[in-house]
């Protein structure tokens, strides 16, 4: 009889114990608001293209808290795919629709003497990156622009182009060297073996 | 007519990966050397034997994973790793022993993680480790040196013929006996309840085969040492291993001198100069860092010192060696080194890992 | 002298610079065609000021320094400009970039040009902007503009200047046969680099290979009277890097990202010296450099001093190229230059090698192996670096372990790589991750920029719903209460509801004629009283006393028409008010109409703005409006102007609104670069005075209603604290925006920065107000300053703490700076010292009053209150109603009215002896005031009276009001001066 009770008051004990450990812990470390929404938009590419479905990245980037799949993100590429998945821990998964390359950063440009001022795309753009007034020409704020493309869409003379970014000076940067021989075979004067071709 | 384009430097030390092995291999020489003089054609053969085999697997495997084969073989890697375990087994240790040693080495321990580089267990040892396991009996008996056999009178070694025969056929040359025993550690440490002192006076192979041990291992000092002269080597890891070996059985010894063995003797019996030296020191699968390498070299030293007095078996190097393999990431988190412009060096790994 | 210190690793490559010292320098020939990049430097790109045909000489500026970071372009020769346009650079990327192109005449005509007689006694900026203008920019290796390295002295205490004349790299032996030749033109140009930093110690480091150089820079040496070292170091890779030449030299580590003025020394290349030469004694800007020219390839390789944009084929063909068994092209050293692909690039201001190298002499590396993970790598690693984790981390794109483990602090020298038994191109993989890095870092910021300006749109787009909506329900109410006065009007029999409102009015209107009548008699009394005295105001107060008769006769009209028609006067009084009420609104819609014309000239999307601004504008009218009934309906007759001074405020509110309204348009417009911009400005401008102007009207009117003029509280210096710091807040947060676009290269940042100034003056004269309201309220209370004080004591002695601990760090790091750091260290203690007893004092200063200018203070609280309203308005602008963020306000001015009286009290006995001492009875005047006081309120209640029992003196008794109001006022006013 007294075992039982020695083991009963001992699990209470426990329990009471632990119970108050773990009262402490969450209010101790408690976390404020919902961070995993935080950290998924700030991996989500910020175009507020809606291309997710979503209307801007930070809805989509609720939806995927709430359980939404990770690869709805086509201007993120298959890397933010994977950064999702890491973060969240999931299997990656292809991009939705299967984009396969690294997505092309574009920005809009309005052909200016073809635009007519209808202020539609102005409208369009999430980010605000288009200036003008109604039956004046319109252009596009280049540093602002996310490449969204949902300008495109709207402009009833289609005057809008998505041009890629073009690679400056400044922008030039080292590509990762290419396993094994990085160098052009006529480079070699005849010396790569058999070997080294099949590399 | 075209001009390269290239990222810098322009200029490349004549040095390369193949030269580095090279030097490793000529370094193991006075270590063979002394081996197949004091212990017979065994070592040279196994040695020999080792090599082909592991140049066979090497290049086999290579094939089977569609890599260019000369390109790989001709790194050399295959040899060291074929040399090492050669000089680690018995003379005497049955071909098939090798067989499945140099196997297990270059396809499981290396390939299957992923080829030279990539393995985080010193091949070799691993490759040791299990046949220890595996086949007690053979990997346990040594070849007695000639010093005992009729007094060390003459160059008394089992022929070569006989040798081959004894490798290859099993077939066991009369006097065989005369030519097997145990190590100096299996002597000490199955010392039947005797003192240290009385173990040495008592055993043969420490009264009178010690001598043919402290030769071999300065052999492999002499090369070791050429190798932190020709820079392939620092001098971090061995010192550190052997300073820790030195100092704690010297503390033990001191302690307790008739429970334990001198520090002499940790250094020079069994693999201590082999393995500091030339398994210890296997880039790929020790620390980075030279803080790195000397904590990895005192926890080698240790473990040593720990599993040859108190563990299972009576050598203690490959074991030892392949526990801190296990720890060396982690030690390359912790022994950054000071980079330059930091108050304090970083520690740990950012980004998970 | 030999140097002690080392740094960790370095390399022996073989030297290879025997071939090209043993000629002397020649001059290349003047190629047919020059191109001279506008970008030669690290910073902005010069821009032209020729265009193609135009004749130039040689030295004359073609392109002109754009910003801080930036020198001028020269014409290397003089000739006629044939082109303008992009051609290949020295450039890694093998990319075009904007040159111009000059076709040579041959006669090397030079520009006017001369160099400055004494630089010593010109003005240091002069002589920097001298050196600015003839384009020098560093010679070693990036092209750092010389000019902002020599004002490092104005911000940091430069105590080494180290020049770096090791020339660590192999091949490269230009600086080594500029000192051969030339040193006494180099230690004259250290001279000038002296005069301008004003080092303790000069340093020049060599390394021991060059020993002619040593010797000859030695000799010349010996006729400067600076505190010059040349440091002789042995031979080792790269001893040249500038934070190795430190390490190497004084034995101080630059701290990771951190520049070496930080620790008090600077850097310069002695090839940067002499071009210094140059420009300051001669007048010559660097339009030549010296360049090695090396390599298997040529036959005839020396050094060469050569024109700034001569195509490199024409430099190796006079070195003898062998076309055939050329094979790479390396412009700098083997270890850090690059390759280029064509021999049409020019040289430039920064390349100080070119490379012909054969294909035995450069191979391409052979293909990679797998790293071993040898090591190797960190025994070289002149920055204490893993070069082998980092590989692998670049490879494995694991970036932020790379960055963890210092990638940045990797100088990129090519050591690692050199020695790797692997052959991997490890520097490649550095330079890959660093980018790839550096580009998701912007990345990131535009995409948090991105955001930003969405959740921007999303908030503006919200408002404008809401205020549709707030407009659309306001114009229903409108119409509502349009339907209810309509029916009010034409209702002519008393219904139960209406008999049940008229009911009090009848009674307030009886009180009124009543008050009338005892105000109008109290005036007459008040009269006489003024006219026993011979006051001024005795005419006015007979004024008074008539007008008030009479509006005691009008109210008791009133009351009697009230008492015959119970129901038709109060719809005549409501008529009345909603007339008047319409009309103000009126105005202002209009007013709010012409912003929104204005703003129409400008641009669609402010207009979107206004015309949220006018909603709010209307919702704002119709607040006040309804504040005013309240006011009426509580106190109709003592406080009509209380009223007034709501409305006036409520006009302020909007017209504050207004402004920031406006402002925040002009911002929005500013950060998209509208073309529009310059008008909103105006516009802004225009609003802002308006506003100023109803704010001043607001404080007289509030001063008139609170003749007692008040101290500032310590709630209210708190107040103003709070207000300084936000303001603080924001220009903080202005400068970082200023300067994440100066960053981004905004091509706003102009407009941006003249924000960031006014909000700057903004925030200064706030502090200064704070200043002034903390000073003055020692008078009343001196706890503030007091804890003021403390806590600075606290920053201060904090700051001390932090100062001595820096100071024992640079001591036991044997910084050079540690002397200059101790007499800092020493200043700030000095410093806490003085505060410290100000504060001791300050204990006795609580006693003594000081004069003070409550009114002044008064407003300065006022206006730091709207300022803080204008803040909270903006935070609360989505969400909170204008009525009740009116009502908010106006109890918010009650209590800081209450306050400022009760902080009156404090030292009203002060004043009243310093009234004394002016030989004015204060205590009489003001009773006197008091009473005159009460005579308008009487003569008010007389007029009410009068009004209500329709009497026929009514207007009489208004006059007579009117007057005593007035005389009232003066007293006051009198009254004011002196307690003031």
């Amino acid at each position: 009889m007294d075992y039982i009770l020695i083991a009963i008051l001992a699990l209470l004990g426990l329990a009471l114990a632990f119970g108050l450990l773990l009262g402490f812990a969450s209010v101790r470390f408690r976390v404020e608001g919902n961070p995993i929404v935080e950290q998924i938009d700030s991996i989500l590419p910020q175009t507020q293209c809606g291309q997710c479905g979503y209307p801007g990245c930070r809805p989509y980037a609720e939806a995927i808290a709430n359980g939404d799949a990770i690869n709805k993100c086509p201007p993120g590429g298959q890397s933010t795919v994977e950064a999702l998945a890491d973060l969240l821990d999931v299997e990656v998964v292809p991009l939705e629709g299967g984009v396969e390359e690294e997505p092309v950063k574009t920005v809009a440009y309005i052909r200016e003497d073809e635009c007519i001022g209808c202020t539609k795309c102005i409208q369009a753009c999430p980010v605000d990156a288009i200036l003008g007034a109604a039956k004046q020409m319109h252009t596009v704020i280049e540093s602002e622009c996310t490449g969204c493309d949902l300008c495109v869409e709207p402009c009833p003379v289609d005057c809008i182009d998505m041009l890629p970014i073009e690679t400056t000076l400044n922008t030039w940067k080292w590509e990762m060297p290419k396993p094994g021989v990085q160098l052009i075979v006529t480079d070699l004067r005849g010396e790569v073996s058999d070997e080294e071709a099949a590399l | 007519m075209a001009l390269i384009h290239t990222s810098s430097p322009h200029l490349h030390k004549a040095v390369n990966a193949t030269d580095v092995m090279r030097l490793v291999v000529l370094a193991t020489l006075p270590g063979l050397a002394a081996m197949t003089f004091f212990f017979g054609w065994g070592t040279l053969i196994n040695v020999i034997w080792a090599c082909l085999l592991a140049v066979g697997f090497e290049a086999i495997i290579i094939k089977m994973r569609k890599r260019p084969l000369g390109f790989y073989l001709k790194d050399y890697s295959a040899l060291v790793t074929g040399l090492l375990l050669g000089l680690a087994l018995p003379p005497f240790a049955p071909w098939w022993v090798m067989v499945v040693g140099v196997f297990v080495a270059i396809v499981i321990a290396k390939h299957l993680y992923g080829g030279l580089g990539q393995n985080p267990f010193n091949p070799a040892m691993v490759a040791y480790a299990l046949l220890l396991i595996s086949f007690p009996v053979v990997m346990t008996s040594w070849t007695q040196p000639f010093l005992m056999v009729d007094d060390g009178q003459s160059w008394n070694v089992m022929g070569f013929i006989d040798t081959f025969k004894l490798i290859f056929a099993g077939i066991e040359p009369p006097m065989i006996d005369s030519f097997s025993g145990a190590t100096p550690l299996d002597a000490m440490r199955h010392r039947g309840g005797q003192t240290t002192e009385e173990v040495w006076a008592n055993v043969p192979v420490l009264a009178q085969g010690m001598g043919a041990w402290h030769a071999v291992s300065a052999a492999y000092f002499m090369g070791g040492v050429f190798l932190i002269y020709r820079k392939v080597l620092t001098v971090h890891t061995p010192l550190a291993i052997l300073a820790t070996l030195g100092g704690v059985a010297s503390i033990f010894y001191a302690i307790d001198p008739y429970q334990f063995a001198d520090p002499f003797f940790h250094l020079t019996a069994g693999a201590t100069m082999l393995g500091a030296f030339f398994i210890a020191t296997d880039p790929v699968t020790s620390a980075t860092s030279n803080k790195g390498k000397v904590v990895y070299g005192i926890g080698i030293g240790l473990l040593i010192f720990v599993i040859r007095d108190w563990g299972g078996y009576p050598d203690a190097v490959a074991f030892a060696v392949l526990l801190m393999n296990l720890s060396a990431p982690f030690i390359d988190q912790y022994t950054q080194p000071r980079s330059y412009g930091h108050a304090k060096a970083k520690r740990g790994m950012k980004g998970g890992a | 002298m030999s140097t002690q210190f080392s740094f960790h690793g370095g390399i022996h490559p073989p030297e290879n610079k025997q071939r090209t010292t043993g000629l002397a320098i020649q001059t290349a020939p003047i190629p047919a065609e020059l191109v001279v990049p506008l970008s030669q430097h690290i910073g902005a790109p010069s821009e032209v000021i020729v265009s193609v045909g135009d004749r130039v000489l040689k030295g004359q500026v073609i392109a002109e320094a754009v910003g801080r970071i930036s020198v001028n372009v020269h014409a290397p020769s003089s000739g006629t400009v044939v082109a303008i346009e992009k051609r290949g650079v020295p450039h890694i990327s093998g990319m075009k970039a904007p040159c111009i192109v000059i076709e040579t005449d041959g006669q090397e005509q030079w520009v006017d040009h001369q160099g400055l007689d004494d630089y010593a006694a010109i003005p240091k900026q002069a002589l920097i902007d001298f050196i600015r203008h003839h384009g020098i920019s560093g010679m070693g290796g990036a092209g750092f503009p010389t000019d902002v390295k020599l004002h490092l002295g104005d911000d940091h205490i430069v105590n080494t200047l180290v020049l770096n004349a090791m020339e660590c790299e192999p091949y490269i032996t230009a600086d080594d046969m500029l000192l051969r030749e030339h040193a006494d033109n180099v230690i004259k140009g250290i001279e000038v680099i002296a005069h301008l930093l004003k080092p303790h110690h000069v340093m020049i480091g060599i390394e021991d290979n060059k020993p002619q150089a040593i010797r000859a820079l030695e000799l010349a040496a010996k006729n400067t009277d600076l505190n010059l070292d040349i440091i002789v170091v042995p031979t080792i890779y790269p001893s040249g890097g500038e934070k190795q030449l430190i390490k190497l030299l004084t034995g101080v580590e630059v701290p990771s990202g951190k520049i070496p003025a930080d620790v008090g020394i600077v850097c310069q290349n002695v090839g940067t010296a002499a071009a210094i030469y140059d420009a300051v004694y001669h007048g010559v800007p660097l339009i030549s450099r010296i360049v090695t020219l090396a390599g298997e390839a040529l036959t005839h390789p020396h050094n060469m001093r050569a024109l700034i944009g001569t195509p490199l084929k024409t430099l190796l063909e006079t070195a003898g190229v062998n076309q055939q068994a050329l094979y790479r092209i390396v412009v700098g050293g083997p270890m850090m230059g690059f390759t280029v692909d064509s021999q049409s690039i020019p040289m430039i201001k920064t390349t100080n090698c070119i490379i012909a190298a054969t294909y035995a002499e450069m191979p391409p590396a052979p293909p990679a192996n797998p790293c071993i993970r040898c090591g190797m790598c960190e025994q070289v690693c002149p920055a204490e670096l893993l070069p082998q984790q980092l590989y692998w981390f670049a490879k494995g794109k694991e970036f932020e372990k790379a960055k963890h483990h210092n990638l940045f602090d990797c100088i990129e020298c090519g050591a690692c790589s050199y020695v790797c038994p692997s052959n991997l191109p490890l520097v490649q993989y550095y330079r890959y991750a660093k980018a790839e890095i550096r580009e998701e870092e912007a990345e990131h910021r535009k995409a948090d920029h991105a955001r930003q300006r969405f959740e921007a749109r999303q908030a503006r787009l919200e408002q404008e719903k809401i205020e549709k909506e707030l407009r659309r329900k306001q114009r229903a109410e409108e119409a509502a209460k349009a339907q209810a006065v309509k029916k009010d009007k034409v209702a002519t029999q008393p219904e139960t509801t209406l008999e049940a409102s008229a009911e009090p009015d009848i009674k307030t209107l009886k009180t009124a004629a009543a008050v009338a009548r005892t105000k109008l008699k109290k005036a007459q009394k008040a009269l006489q009283n003024a006219e026993e005295k011979g006051l001024e105001g005795q005419d006015k107060l007979a004024i008074t006393v008539a007008e008030l008769a009479k509006k005691a006769e009008a109210a008791q009209a009133a009351y009697d028409q009230a008492q015959n028609l119970p129901v038709a006067a109060p719809a005549v009084v409501d008529i009345k008010q909603l007339k008047t009420n319409a009309a103000v609104a009126r105005t202002k819609l209009k007013q709010a109409e012409k912003a929104l014309a204005k703003a129409e000239e400008s641009g669609e999307g402010d207009i979107a703005e206004l015309k949220a601004k006018l909603t709010a504008q209307q919702a704002k009218t119709e607040a006040a409006q309804s504040a005013y009934d309240k006011a009426e309906a509580g106190d109709a007759a003592s406080s009509p102007s209380n009223a007034a001074l709501d409305e006036l405020k409520a006009d302020m509110d909007v017209a504050l609104d207004k402004v920031k309204k406006a402002r925040k348009a002009l911002e929005v417009a500013v950060a998209g670069n509208s073309p529009a911009v310059e008008k909103m400005q105006a516009g802004v401008d225009k609003l802002q005075s308006k506003y100023e102007a109803l704010k001043a009207d607001y404080e007289k009117a509030n001063n008139q209603q609170t003749p007692e003029p008040a101290g500032p509280t310590v709630e209210q210096v708190a107040e103003l604290k709070a207000d300084a710091d936000a303001l603080h807040g924001k220009v903080a947060k202005a400068q970082a925006a200023l300067d994440n676009a100066i960053a981004s290269a905004n091509p706003a940042v102009d407009k941006m920065k003249a924000g960031v100034d006014k909000l700057q003056a903004k925030y200064l004269d706030a502090k200064a107000r704070y200043d002034k309201a903390q000073a003055s309220l020692s008078v009343t209370d001196n706890a503030p300053q007091l804890d003021a004080l403390s806590e600075e004591i606290t920053t201060l002695s904090s700051k001390v703490e932090k100062a001595k601990r820096a100071l024992a760090s640079a001591e036991a790091s044997a910084s050079p700076a540690a002397e200059k750091m101790k007499a800092g260290v020493e200043k700030l203690q000095a410093k806490l010292d003085e505060l410290t007893q100000s504060y001791s004092d300050a204990g006795g200063v609580l006693a003594k009053p000081e004069p003070v200018d409550p009114k002044a203070l008064k407003q300065q609280v006022s206006i730091m209150r709207t300022k803080l309203k204008k803040a909270q308005a903006a935070l609360d602008d989505a969400e909170e109603g204008n009525l009740s963020e009116l009502t908010a306000e106006v109890e918010r001015l009650t209590t800081a009215h209450d306050e400022a009286k009760a902080s009156l009290d404090a030292y009203e006995s002060v004043q009243l002896d310093k009234a004394a001492a002016e030989g004015i009875d204060l205590k009489q005047l003001k009773i006197d005031a008091a009473m005159a006081r009460a005579a308008v309120t009487k003569a008010e209640r007389a007029a009410q009276k009068a009004r209500e029992e329709q009497s026929d003196d009514l207007s009489d008794i208004e006059q007579q009001l009117i007057v005593a109001q007035q005389d009232a006022e003066q007293l006051n006013q009198t009254l004011s001066r002196f307690t003031d």
